[in-house]
């Protein structure tokens, strides 16, 4: 058995799982067809629960804003695409009729275009509320983060430019591309992987490390010379540009922006996040992953079952997690069978 | 911007306008203040922020609603059955929750808090429905400057509870045992442990006097503004910030800074426009939290 586990730790480490999980993720649209939005759906939350756990886990600070970047990235694209091919009054003259229509090259553009300028605008976001609300610790980064998760939505809500409270739509995934949840199916399979692949490549490095002694202890990490402030900033922006582009497609998928529900859901995505990365094990590489995934195929195969009370039990799920099993999956197992000296592990 | 530089102008031509802002706020943010207290309470005994501490106020008020309206009292009369109940529902999350995490890193026990205020506002979603609550109080109102200031009664009458509340309190934590009991465990939990102190027992009633002073201030709430299940958020913010900016254990600083937060949050909603009120309450936590790290920031030290 505990060969096993090892064999399995390892095999979890090298370049071969990263390999496996692309098979998988390629396979996966085509096997299920009539699930694609769903499989989307899924890496989504992968994205979602590695880009949090950059933070959360592998740093030490809860950030409950997080979804503030997969939002703004959402409304830039969105954005992006109307202001390329239409005038604004042209454009809410037909997209009242929900038949906003453009050629598969436009689109493409567009979308590319969008995703691109949403990632860099996050990027510099985080940056500089990084410099400002990471100087805050403990608590007091928590609670400013949830407030800004709050704020964000409030203000996206009152800005007509971006449709206000009704929301907006982007344009139609054109007919030519053939199927909108393969499309996105394969775009997120792809933030995924470009996402796993340089965090593992950032926590193998001197960035993990210093990431990790900021958790274990910032008063000491700095005194060792460890330009704090810097490290955290750079690890927010991460976690940033992936979600600007997961965002991005994900208004594009559902074909409808609105603020309170699909760009700054705190309540449902930005607390899902949360769960998932602790359920599976934070500050792992694996936990997050394998958190989404549990947490992703549970919600959608019972939650039908809890009839509305769906959100209720997500609270009493993350309570139970958070007191009873908060080393999550991966840190149960690690737990149950010691690391060996072999290798470093993920 | 047009409406904010009409709104500015406004008060500027009539500036009994601004009394009656500055009246209305002061009203109000006594019952912040009030929630602030407890909030501060609980942080400064068993070093845990309560982030569920606004939906034990939403809770108090859609309590006093439902009874005063089922058994058809004046809701007056529901706040101190709101309180007791509130009491029973901090002892069961205490025992259940609260009492595994209260040792553990702040990491733990801040999901923690935050899952059970999930799990509080859904709960509250299902139960009472997400509409606005408003209870019926039947009080008049008072007119000033004909009628241009309004003071209602209930309001004035909210403000005198809370006071006579807040009072209640800091005598019981200077005079009673268990007020002291509660002071020397926030001192220092392991001398007062060996004093004989039972400090699980201190930290349970603590979290318990604290969810009670909540279900108390939700009463008021319900009865001089209108609450909704998804509120409760914007009252963990707002005693949060007020306790940042007063301290921990500072009452004439909470006093002061929940006054002064209901008179901001009044004035901000007439000139900015009442859309953007609660989003003003969270760009201030904001501000208000990095001013505070700069001011530290210039003497190395750090906001914990």
């Amino acid at each position: 058995m505990s060969d096993t586990y090892r064999r399995i730790e390892r095999l979890s480490g090298s370049p071969w799982a990263v390999v496996a999980l692309l098979v998988v993720g390629l396979a996966l649209p085509l096997v299920f067809p009539s699930y694609q939005t769903a499989i989307a759906v899924l890496w989504m939350m992968v994205v979602f629960a590695l880009t949090w756990d950059v933070l959360g886990g592998q740093m030490g600070y809860n950030s409950f804003g997080n979804i503030v970047f997969f939002g703004v990235g959402m409304y830039v694209a969105a954005v992006v695409q109307r202001e390329l091919y239409f005038d604004i009054g042209q454009f809410e003259s037909i997209s009242d009729k929900f038949n906003v229509h453009l050629t598969s090259a436009q689109y493409l553009t567009g979308f590319g275009l969008g995703t691109l300028l949403g990632m860099v605008i996050c990027g510099v976001l985080a940056l500089l509320l990084g410099y400002g609300i990471l100087g805050l610790r403990g608590h007091y980064f928590a609670i400013c983060t949830l407030g800004l998760g709050v704020a964000a939505g409030e203000i996206a809500g009152g800005i007509d430019y971006i449709g206000a409270g009704a929301g907006m739509a982007p344009p139609v995934f054109p007919e030519a591309l053939g199927s909108r949840g393969l499309f996105f199916a394969y775009f997120f399979l792809a933030l995924t992987v470009a996402s796993f692949v340089l965090l593992r490549w950032l926590y193998g490095g001197r960035f993990g490390l210093a990431i990790n002694a900021i958790r274990d202890d910032e008063d000491k990490a700095d005194s060792m010379g460890i330009p704090a402030t810097r490290y955290k900033s750079t690890a927010w922006c991460v976690s940033a540009v992936f979600l600007a582009a997961a965002g991005a497609g994900f208004g594009h998928l559902n074909g409808w922006i609105e603020p309170a529900e699909i760009a700054f859901p705190g309540a449902t995505m930005g607390v899902w996040m949360v769960v998932m990365a602790v359920l599976g094990g934070k500050g792992t590489l694996w936990g997050p992953v394998i958190g989404a995934v549990v947490f992703y195929v549970s919600q959608q195969t019972f939650w039908v079952l809890l009839l509305g009370w769906q959100l209720v039990a997500l609270g009493l799920l993350i309570v139970v997690i958070v007191v009873f099993f908060p080393e999550g999956i991966v840190g149960w197992l690690r737990a149950r069978r010691p690391a060996t000296d072999k290798g470093p592990s993920p | 911007m047009e409406s904010v530089l009409g709104n500015l102008d406004l008060l500027y031509v009539a500036p009994v306008l601004g009394l009656q802002l500055l009246v209305n706020g002061l009203l109000v943010g006594a019952i912040f203040a009030l929630v602030a207290y407890g909030l501060a309470l609980v942080w400064g005994v068993t070093h845990i922020i309560n982030l569920a501490q606004g939906d034990f106020v939403i809770l108090g008020g859609m309590l006093t609603y439902t009874i005063s309206s089922q058994a058809g009292i004046h809701p007056l009369w529901a706040l101190p059955i709101s309180a007791v109940l509130l009491y029973g529902l901090g002892v069961v999350i205490y025992r259940l929750v609260i009492r595994r995490v209260v040792d553990r890193d702040i990491f733990v026990s801040i999901l923690a808090t935050f899952g059970i205020s999930i799990l509080l506002t859904q709960l509250m979603n299902q139960i009472f429905g997400a509409d606005i609550q408003r209870a019926r109080h039947d009080l008049g109102t008072w007119g000033f400057f004909d009628n241009v200031v309004t003071v209602e009664q209930i309001k004035l009458l909210a403000a005198a509870i809370t006071a006579v509340l807040a009072l209640g309190l800091v005598q019981f934590l200077r005079r009673s045992r268990v007020g002291q009991a509660m002071r020397a465990t926030a001192q220092n939990p392991r001398a007062a442990r060996l004093m004989g102190i039972d400090t699980d027992w201190v930290y349970e009633t603590t979290f318990a006097v604290n969810a009670a002073i909540c279900g108390a201030a939700g009463a008021l709430v319900v009865m001089v503004w209108s609450i909704e299940p998804f509120s409760g958020l914007i009252f963990t913010i707002r005693a949060f910030m007020i306790v940042v900016v007063a301290g921990v254990g500072n009452l004439a600083g909470v006093v002061a800074a929940g006054l002064g937060l209901g008179v901001m949050e009044n004035f901000a909603g007439f000139i900015l426009g009442t859309e953007f009120q609660i989003g003003f309450v969270f760009a201030l936590l904001v501000v208000i939290l990095l001013w505070r790290n700069l001011r530290l920031g210039r003497k190395r030290e750090v906001l914990r």
